[in-house]
């Protein structure tokens, strides 16, 4: 697999680490229900088949996480912007 | 003395008779040339039987010219770099090669295992799952070892692999896969326009099926032609042509593997060559020419030695100039074939018969057969063979009922399937195609268009075309301008063929999948039993198991099922084909990580210097450290490590710590960020001073710890432990970058660029104002407990002074850049010479540390909070950190959680050991009553016995109390005191002193 990071330009998956949902918000810490808020942030995943929104940590390269938006089926990429560009409206495709 | 090679042709073939190779089959010597195959020179010298059958030990000659071969499989080498399974067709010819037949015994003439054959009847589809089932116990010892012995392939080599393996990554804009016809025309087409083409072929010569047939092209002799393509690509500087390279597999965004055989046709490698080279190769289009694998027909004894594909007769008669035999005839049901055999004939080969199982055959064909007196069977079967090694052949046609043929070797073709395999790779299914009566590609994967007989054209005229085609196509996708390329003439040739799979009349055992010995009747039993759907006779049978997957097999198994269920080939469906193309050898998916290379060893800048001190090395995740310094005269590590001790204890000691992580943090927001990754508070750090800090996951859990000083009010370096340094820098990175972006803060790992020597003991201030420059105070009062300064030493050496404490002693790190740091370990040691200074190593460190009651990597485990190790009492009430939330779960702040505290064993001369579980008295030793384990343990200098860490129920408030250390592991039981977690100088005087 290979992904377009912004800064170095195409490059193989093996110098990524991976995270996972980059659609998770973390939660208000001083919500009144923020332990159960946590929960779900730290523990629930969706596991969909097919557009996926993840972080991708360009270990080996620039250091820059990514949010990456990979179909799961295909591995086909379509975005992968970085983390500090990435929350304009256009960034949060899920 | 060689004999001759009895079965050359006077004249033609591609291969080169002024050089004469050496090379021995079964211990006897024979030659060839260069330019053989293994298998045409074994043919060359009239030996047709090579093996025996995996399942029944049938005698098994040579089946195929190429890599779909699944009979001729022999051991290659010896020892170490012994090769079994290796397909004889595909195995180039080197001087001094020795080949040995396998699975056979006493020997392949006369092989006792043989008799299976007898008991064939009972070794039937599905023998194994229906005979072996009861009793259980009886797999390991009696029924395994029995199959494994006698259904064998070849013997792994023995001993370590001599040779070298490399990996490779190369891009390129076209890769074109396998370099017949379609693909050299592919590449040549793509390689005119400027793009960067790859054109890779598993064979050392380009050409396929150009090289192994009678054609003319554009005026010039097929291989002619070929020959001067290549030439032409291999004259382009933007066209790289890789022979003996198998791309075996298409991932993802492009990405091919590839095999290249770099010295697989020398004896040894040359030197500094490896043997294999694992290439990823990134294209951003690839054309797949990789032809088409003929498929037999299926009748009674079709496993003889001498019956073979009848492509492969041709490839032996014209590339290699080989004849297979004296008295050859043709089964088949194409033209295809009926034109090779003419060729093959007129290249010297004596073909006496042709039997087609159509009626109706252009006469066209007939009539130059029968002029060259080939008796022709049209409407016609083969319906038995015998021999050990085929001698003669049963025909049967309505025309003219039964008759005996003295026939040794029969070529048998039942048309082409395309090497549909690389288009699978991504889920893609092949499509039955009524018109050419084979599967062709489905969907194929992102960027791959498929060209030539791959694709179901078989015509060599449509051929050339589509493969100029798909080139171009491809480059012109990429935006290169694509210049007009003229396809080179050649004749037309009919594709003519009757679908005929199986002659289920006749006699004796039809092989279906020859390498693991797959019978028509076994397909039967599959149906029989309700195994119908490909997958399901797949795997009930083993057909297309081995290790040729099926290349011969597999559409003809499907047909046979397709032909007793009644379905169409269509509606029966095919099996897909996953990676790798063809065996991929494990040292090349090693590549040099193998041994002591498997994974890189980080050296610390004192290395040198304590491997001359007589260090004994750890490796301690990447890194290799100190562990002690034994001197002469002791007799073990420990007391060793008991001498280390005492001195840093009365004197002073060093030792390298620069394998902590270190990250240097800048920006006017480094405190909040701090706070925020920290459960204490690193805000209201004062300029000069470091702190102690413990950083939690998200989920609650201690992540890791460390000392992080203040150097600047806008410039922190922080220390992590050694093994989570990348994974707190990469921690700290995702906080900034995804969950506070609005922080000004940069991060820097530094672990590199700073050596770090740690210095303890009571002295160590005397020996560090020796090494520091004139202008450096170090005094109690400039620099005190947990103070951080930078300064110079040994004349203006850049340094940071931290003094911090680990092992309870009056201490200092000294960081200097990172090639000094030899320098100062040894301006270290002459400063303290006169206390005896004395180097240390980890366990050292670490009985210090124990006796101190510090926390390290056993109790930082993952697996506990903050509260576990008792340092509940730092997190900061007035603030959010990371982890802070889900710390506070009930389960996770229950006081009856297993919490850190010290230990010493009632009987004190007992050795204490990590692991062992704590039991309350009189309790019973099940989980049930289990209340915790000791994480860490050492012999105590100090006390003078053993003391230990551990969690246990309830903690700090069980001190007093005391509990068995039960370890089953060493069958050791006994009583332990519960001590607060800190066996020397509690209060901490030591190292403000």
């Amino acid at each position: 697999m290979r992904i377009p990071c912004p800064y170095c330009g195409e490059r193989d998956a093996h110098e990524f680490a991976y995270l996972g949902d980059a659609t998770l918000t973390r939660p208000d810490p001083a919500a009144e229900d923020a332990e159960a808020r946590f929960h779900d942030y730290v523990y629930l995943r969706d596991n969909p088949a097919g557009a996926h929104v993840e972080w991708w940590y360009h270990a080996n390269g620039c250091r820059q996480w990514l949010k990456v938006e990979r179909d799961t089926r295909t591995h086909a990429i379509a975005a992968a912007r970085a983390a500090r560009e990435a929350d304009t409206p256009a960034g949060d495709a899920a | 003395m060689s004999r001759a090679q009895r079965n050359r042709l006077e004249a033609g073939g591609l291969v080169d008779r002024s050089q004469v190779l050496d090379f021995s089959f079964d211990g006897k010597r024979y030659r060839g040339h260069a330019g053989d195959t293994l298998a045409s020179a074994l043919l060359a010298n009239g030996v047709r039987l090579v093996g025996r059958s995996f399942k029944y030990h049938r005698p098994r000659g040579i089946f195929s010219a190429g890599a779909e071969e699944p009979s001729a499989l022999v051991e290659l080498r010896d020892g170490g770099r012994r090769e079994p399974n290796t397909r004889a067709t595909v195995a180039e010819l080197y001087d001094g090669l020795e080949a040995t037949s396998q699975n056979r015994w006493p020997s392949l003439g006369l092989d006792v295992l043989s008799m299976n054959r007898l008991v064939a009847p009972f070794l039937g589809a599905g023998f194994y799952y229906k005979t072996f089932m009861w009793p259980a116990k009886a797999w390991e010892k009696l029924y395994e070892p029995f199959i494994r012995r006698a259904a064998g392939l070849g013997r792994a080599a023995e001993g370590t692999d001599p040779d070298h393996y490399e990996k490779a990554t190369t891009f390129c804009d076209v890769l074109v896969i396998g370099a017949g016809p379609a693909g050299l025309m592919a590449a040549l087409a793509a390689g005119r326009t400027g793009a960067r083409v790859i054109l890779a072929d598993e064979d050392f010569l380009p050409g396929g099926r150009l090289n192994a047939e009678v054609h003319e092209i554009g005026g010039q002799q097929g291989a002619a032609y070929a020959a001067h393509v290549a030439a032409e690509l291999a004259s382009l500087p933007n066209v790289r042509v890789m022979t003996r390279t198998t791309v075996f597999g298409v991932y993802d965004g492009g990405t091919y593997g590839a095999l290249e055989k770099v010295n697989d046709h020398l004896r040894v490698p040359s030197p500094f060559q490896p043997r294999h080279r694992f290439w990823r190769i990134v294209a951003r289009r690839a054309v797949l020419a990789a032809g088409a694998t003929e498929r037999p027909i299926v009748f009674g004894g079709n496993d003889r030695p001498g019956v073979m594909l009848a492509g492969a007769v041709g490839t032996y008669v014209q590339r290699f100039a080989v004849r297979p035999g004296r008295h050859v005839a043709l089964f088949a049901n194409n033209d295809a074939a009926w034109r090779g055999m003419l060729a093959a004939q007129a290249a010297g080969a004596n073909v006496e018969a042709i039997v087609d199982v159509r009626g109706d055959v252009a006469s066209v064909l007939t009539e130059a057969a029968k002029a060259k007196d080939i008796r022709v069977f049209t409407g016609a079967r083969v319906i038995a063979t015998h021999g050990k090694k085929l001698r003669t052949i049963d025909v049967a046609s309505a025309e003219r009922g039964h008759e005996r043929l003295y026939i040794d070797t029969l070529a048998v073709s039942g048309g082409w399937s395309p090497a549909v395999h690389l288009t699978c790779h991504h889920g893609g299914r092949p499509v039955w195609n009524e018109a050419v009566a084979a599967f062709v590609p489905g969907a194929t994967p992102p960027g791959l268009s498929v060209a030539g007989a791959a694709n179901g054209s078989f015509a060599l005229g449509a051929i050339l075309k589509e493969g100029a085609q798909q080139g171009a196509e491809a480059a012109e996708a990429l935006g290169f301008p694509v210049p007009p390329l003229d396809v080179p003439h050649t004749s037309e040739e009919s594709t003519a063929l009757q679908p005929f799979w199986h002659v289920a009349d006749s006699k004796g055992a039809a092989f279906v999948d020859l390498q693991n010995d797959v019978t028509a009747k076994d397909v039967g039993i599959a149906h029989r039993e309700g195994f119908r759907s490909v997958e399901h006779l797949k795997r009930y049978t083993t057909l297309g198991m081995a290790t040729d997957q099926g290349r011969t097999s597999n559409v003809t198994g499907l047909a046979i099922m397709a032909e007793l269920t009644g379905a169409s080939i269509a509606e029966t469906g095919t099996t897909i084909f996953r990676p790798p193309y063809t065996p991929v050898s494990l040292g090349a998916l090693a590549g040099h990580h193998r041994g002591k290379d498997f994974r890189p060893v980080r050296l610390t800048p004192t290395h040198e210097w304590a491997a001359k001190l007589g260090a004994v090395f750890v490796e301690t995740g990447p890194w290799l450290r100190a562990q002690y310094f034994p001197r002469k005269g002791e007799k073990d590590w420990l007391e060793t490590v008991t001498r280390e001790v005492k001195a840093v204890r009365s004197s002073v000691g060093l030792i390298d710590v620069s394998t902590f992580g270190k990250i240097d943090l800048q920006g006017p927001d480094v405190g909040t960020f701090l706070d925020r990754v920290y459960i204490n508070t690193f805000s209201t750090l004062a300029v000069g001073k470091a702190r102690y800090g413990v950083m939690l996951r998200e989920d609650g859990m201690v992540m890791d710890d460390g000392t992080t000083a203040r150097l600047a009010p806008e410039h922190y370096v922080m220390t992590t432990t050694t093994a989570n340094a990348a994974k707190v820098y990469q921690h700290l990175e995702f906080c900034l970058q995804v969950l506070w972006p609005e922080l000004d803060v940069s991060l820097a790992s530094v672990s590199e660029h700073w050596a770090q020597i740690a210095i303890a003991g009571p002295v160590a201030r005397t020996v560090l104002s020796r090494v520091v420059d004139k202008d450096v105070d170090v005094s109690d009062a400039a620099l005190p407990f947990m103070g951080a300064i930078e300064g110079t030493v040994m004349g203006g050496v850049k340094a940071r002074l931290f003094r911090l404490s680990f092992s309870g002693e009056l201490g200092y790190e000294i960081a200097v850049p990172a090639r000094q740091g030899a320098k100062l370990a040894q301006a270290l040691m002459e400063a303290g010479h006169e206390y005896g200074i004395t180097p240390y190593g980890t366990e050292a460190l670490g009985v210090m540390r124990i006796e101190k009651g510090h926390v390290s990597g056993n109790e930082l485990s993952g697996q506990t909070t903050a509260g576990d190790l008792g340092l509940g009492r730092m997190a900061s009430p007035k603030k959010d950190y990371i982890g802070r939330v889900m710390a506070g779960r009930a389960g996770l702040i229950d006081p009856d959680r297993p919490s850190l505290v010290g230990f010493k064993p009632a009987d004190r001369t007992k050795r204490l050991r990590a692991g062992a579980h704590f039991l309350g008295l009189g309790a019973p030793a099940d989980m049930a009553h289990d209340e915790g384990y000791m994480t860490s343990v050492a012999y105590s200098p100090h006390l003078g016995h053993w003391i230990g860490l551990g969690l246990l129920k309830g903690g700090a408030k069980r001190v007093g109390d005391r509990v068995r250390a039960y370890d089953p592991v060493r069958g050791e039981e006994f009583e332990l005191e519960v001590c607060a977690p800190g066996f020397i100088d509690p209060q901490g005087e030591r190292l403000r002193g």
